[in-house]
């Protein structure tokens, strides 16, 4: 194929190398006011009231706002259970963490607006105040939501049963139950969140802000101000990282539209690092218990899984991460019998939210701790142990779906192979080890949380007699490359270079409604195959009048391809692509030709369309005099479908190692009483350059039916096995087994000196 | 307090600015100049997105004032390419070997790699990557910018 598998260089990577792509925070208006949100100092209290009168007063302020000045329209991305929608952009009654917003202001500059914050005078009643899943569930506990009809700080609860579990467990040969604690880790995406809001005299919004999903913040905006959701226009530009971070309406971009309603003037809002590591969205803290049932030979015959998310104060993008917890929960490998209890808490912290793995790091983390451990136990090889249960297309998860393609039998072996894994397992020297670990993840999701009454993408492709094509898609490109393999699936369904395909995305004003956003690895799927549909109307045009130009009997196969449409026997009876798309306007009376195209899943059970593979074998050194972990050398083996872009995916790969090798052993937002402890990314410690390993990496390519030239997702599914291969292989090295992340040397030093102790 | 007026002399163009003392050299390039390609992560010299050369060195523009820069030969993302058009060398390999993604560190990527080069023209591995040390990216576990980083010193050698 001419550009599907290749490596082609993104396309707005020119701009970004020059510094001319523009963020949100880059953008500067006429007249721009900037904005600050002033938080809560205090984790759970009443507001008895606020005076603004003296920061209104000071000299350069246009315009201070508290959450009486706001419609009071709670919203939240599950519009489909609309007790969910639990945030306001300024709190009225009460704060529930430290850091929600309680007033924001407008200010001719960024330093007015600050020393307008100081002004502001909260009083503040202090409320009892819960900051773990235990005392959030205790008797006697403070509710945080009193304003709806919650009993207690369990904001929702989601159940999964399937199989005969009672019955699993009292004909298995092996049970195990272990307790694991995961940690709140940031995205840390580069770019904090900003945004720029404009309204115009005709009551209408525009808003540039730093999002995933901007038809989710159009929708959701407008229902906040009570507008109507066509008045509100969202527009994405250049994107700094997201990771899930950034795919709900957020306070600032609330007080940005109304204050630049009451102003008159734009308004634009940039976070600070420490707003976003303190108060920001995070991924959720976990306390899980697993519960595993085996035959004698390692045969899973049941699982019973519970787990309780610390949610923080809101439910944010909570209930999707309960959800898919408990689907995660029973993914990679067969399990006749399967119990879930996920229970999402309340507690007086900043809340949880989307991030990449969405429930899968947390999940897998689990399953494949207990597949190491039960191995050791039997006396199973471990990569054997997960052959005999790894899931193959054609594998069903009761009611929930159905595996269309799986390559994880052959990732397995080819880590295997690839590392000598059966031999260095078999060593022990002391100190080196070696783990493995396997995932699977979604490529998009099935359900409708956001109860969209559009299609989930949707693409217009309009074709020029100048040989160029447009493509319009709300698919948001937030750096992971959508934009480029996204014209690299026009290019070669339509068999024109990719030079000629303008594209404009993300624009709710100018593309067709709808596409979700970015996140659950939906876009390459979802909008790919948008962009086919829609492409595949303008070929049957093309297709016709080139057919009836040359008088091709209707058998003829018509081509296009090198910007020619043309019939495959007869090559020389064809066009160029712009001459072919003028005769289709000739035969328009000046008609345009534009190909509309959607795409949403249907039929396809509860979760997803299909999903990735992987194995990842992690080699590495312990020191038992510090309990530093040297990470050596990583080995992955992954079945993402068709790879369409090979620089993207392998960019994928590399990201999410670096992500999980951080959530492995050393990223953790400590935080006491509410307060985070480490809000700068000096104490908040992502990997440097120096830090990470060697990598090496096999492509298990799967033509998918579902995807676009048979493409699965590669974005999150790669961030999951790499904590538990860690935590295999540093019990190789030491024998010690920690079912709690971060590995750090302080966990190691302590068990080493414990065992010495025995 | 009053502002000052300083010369800053940004990619050859000299500009006269007036800021607060406490005005930030990072906040007068975005903000004064408009030369937005240069980033801020964190304003705390934790990150790198922000960095800059003062004559040829690299620094976290963040963490130095912009009345220290006065008079100095500042270089910004945007003093880098040859061009409008063309790229330089790290540019291009940037480009080639994807090692751009979301693009926010990018400029203090290749700023930091155009100092290394500036003095160590054939960089090991390792000299590249702690090179990087005070540059901090979330998308490409740095991997492509180290192998682009290496490709063009290949080139420029």
């Amino acid at each position: 194929m001419r550009w599907i598998g290749q490596p082609v260089p993104r396309l707005d990577a020119p701009a970004k190398v020059t510094g001319r792509a523009i963020y949100a925070g880059d953008v500067t208006l006429p007249g721009m006011l900037h904005g600050r949100l002033l938080r809560s100092p205090v984790a759970h209290a009443r507001i008895a009231g606020i005076d603004t009168s003296r920061a209104a007063a000071l000299p350069g302020v246009k315009a201070v706002i508290t959450g009486r000045d706001t419609p009071g329209i709670r919203y939240g991305n599950w519009r489909l259970m609309p007790q969910t929608q639990d945030e306001l952009a300024l709190q009225i009654d009460k704060v529930r963490f430290i850091g929600d917003e309680v007033a924001a202001v407008a200010a001719i500059d960024a330093d007015t607006a600050a020393e307008a914050l100081e002004l502001i005078r909260v009083d503040y009643e202090p409320l009892p105040a819960v900051f773990d899943v235990e005392s959030a569930l205790a008797e006697g506990a403070p509710l945080i939501h009193d304003e709806g009809s919650l009993t207690s700080n369990v904001s929702l609860d989601r159940k999964i049963d399937y199989g005969d579990l009672e019955a699993a467990f009292a004909r298995a040969a092996y049970v195990r139950e272990d307790r694991f604690e995961l940690p709140s880790v940031s995205h840390a995406y580069l770019e904090p969140c900003a945004c720029v809001a404009e309204a115009d005299l005709e009551g209408r919004l525009t808003l540039t802000t730093s999002t995933q999903t901007p038809y989710m913040v159009q929708c959701l905006l407008a229902s906040a101000l009570g507008m109507r959701e066509n008045d509100v226009r969202v527009v994405k530009p250049t994107v700094g990282g997201g990771f899930g971070g950034k795919m709900e309406l957020r306070s600032w971009e609330v007080c940005a539209a109304i204050l630049a309603r009451r102003t008159g003037r734009p308004v634009k809002f940039v976070l600070s690092r420490e707003e976003e590591l303190a108060f920001g969205r995070r991924r959720h803290a976990m306390t899980i218990r697993s519960r595993l049932a085996m035959d004698r030979g390692g045969t899973i015959l049941g699982k019973d899984l519970e787990v309780w998310l610390d949610g923080g104060a809101y439910n944010s993008m909570g209930p999707t991460a309960t959800f898919l917890c408990g689907n995660f929960g029973a993914m990679l490998y067969r399990h006749p019998a399967y119990r879930y209890r996920g229970y999402h808490v309340y507690t007086n912290k900043a809340p949880a939210g989307a991030m990449r793995g969405f429930g899968a790091p947390q999940a897998l983390f689990v399953t494949e701790s207990q597949m190491s451990m039960a191995a050791e136990e039997l006396g199973l090889d471990p990569i054997e142990l997960r052959l005999k249960n790894a899931m193959v297309a054609g594998d069903e998860i009761p009611g929930v779906a159905k595996i269309s393609t799986s390559g994880l039998a052959e990732c397995l072996r080819k880590v295997a192979e690839a590392t000598s894994f059966e031999r260095k397992r078999a060593t022990t020297a002391a100190g080196r080890g070696i783990g493995i670990a396997c995932s699977s993840f979604i490529t998009g999701g099935v359900f409708n949380w956001f109860d969209t009454p559009h299609e989930f993408s949707a693409a217009e492709v309009r074709a020029h007699d100048d040989g160029t094509v447009h493509l319009l898609t709300m698919a948001s490109d937030i750096g992971q490359g959508s934009d480029t393999v996204l014209r690299q699936i026009l290019a070669e369904e339509l068999g024109v270079s990719i030079d000629r395909i303008r594209l404009t995305a993300a624009d709710t004003a100018l593309c067709p409604k709808a596409d979700l956003g970015t996140w659950g690895s939906r876009v390459t799927l979802m909008a790919g195959n948008a962009i086919l549909a829609a492409a595949r109307q303008v070929k049957d045009e093309l297709a016709g009048v080139v057919s009836a130009r040359f008088d091709l009997n209707v058998i003829h196969e018509i081509v296009f391809a090198d910007d020619r449409v043309f019939a495959r026997a007869r090559p020389e009876r064809g066009v160029s692509f712009g001459e072919a798309v003028a005769m289709a306007m000739r035969a328009r009376r000046g008609g345009a030709v534009i190909g509309r195209g959607a795409y949403t899943p249907r039929g396809k059970g509860l979760v997803t369309p299909t999903f990735s593979f992987a194995a990842q074998v992690v080699e590495l050194e312990v020191d038992r005099e510090t309990g530093v972990v040297r990470v050596e050398k990583i080995t992955t083996a992954h079945d993402s479908g068709t790879v369409i872009n090979p620089l993207g995916v392998e960019g994928q790969l590399h990201g999410s190692i670096h992500m999980a090798l951080g959530y492995a052993l050393c990223e953790e937002l400590v935080s006491r009483e509410g307060r985070t402890l480490n809000p700068t990314l000096l104490d908040y410690k992502i990997a440097a350059a120096e830090d990470m390993p060697a990598g090496e990496s096999h492509t298990v390519e799967i033509h998918d039916p579902e995807g676009p030239f048979g493409a699965k997702e590669a974005g999150e599914g790669l961030v999951s096995p790499t904590a538990p291969a860690v935590a295999d292989a540093i019990h190789h090295a030491t024998g010690f087994r920690s079912c709690s992340l971060p590995i750090t040397p302080e966990k190691i030093l302590f068990a080493l000196e414990k065992k010495g102790e025995e | 307090m009053a502002k000052v007026t300083i010369d800053l002399r940004v990619n050859g163009e000299p500009h006269e600015v007036a800021v607060h003392p406490w005005r930030t050299l990072a906040q007068a390039l975005r903000e004064d100049l408009g030369l937005t390609g240069t980033k801020i992560g964190c304003e705390t010299g934790d990150c790198g997105a922000c960095t800059v050369l003062i004559d040829g060195r690299s620094v976290t523009s963040c963490l130095t004032l912009a009345v220290e820069a006065a008079g100095r030969e500042i270089t910004t993302i945007e003093g880098v390419a040859p061009s409008g058009t063309d790229l330089d060398a790290l540019q291009e390999a940037f480009v080639r070997l994807g090692a751009v993604q979301c693009g926010y560190c990018t400029s203090g990527m290749i700023l930091s790699a155009r100092y290394l080069l500036s003095h160590n023209p054939a960089p090991t591995e390792l000299e590249i990557r702690q090179a990087l040390s005070g540059n901090l990216c979330r998308c490409t576990g740095y991997q492509k910018i180290v192998e682009a980083i290496a490709e063009a010193a290949k080139a420029n050698g």
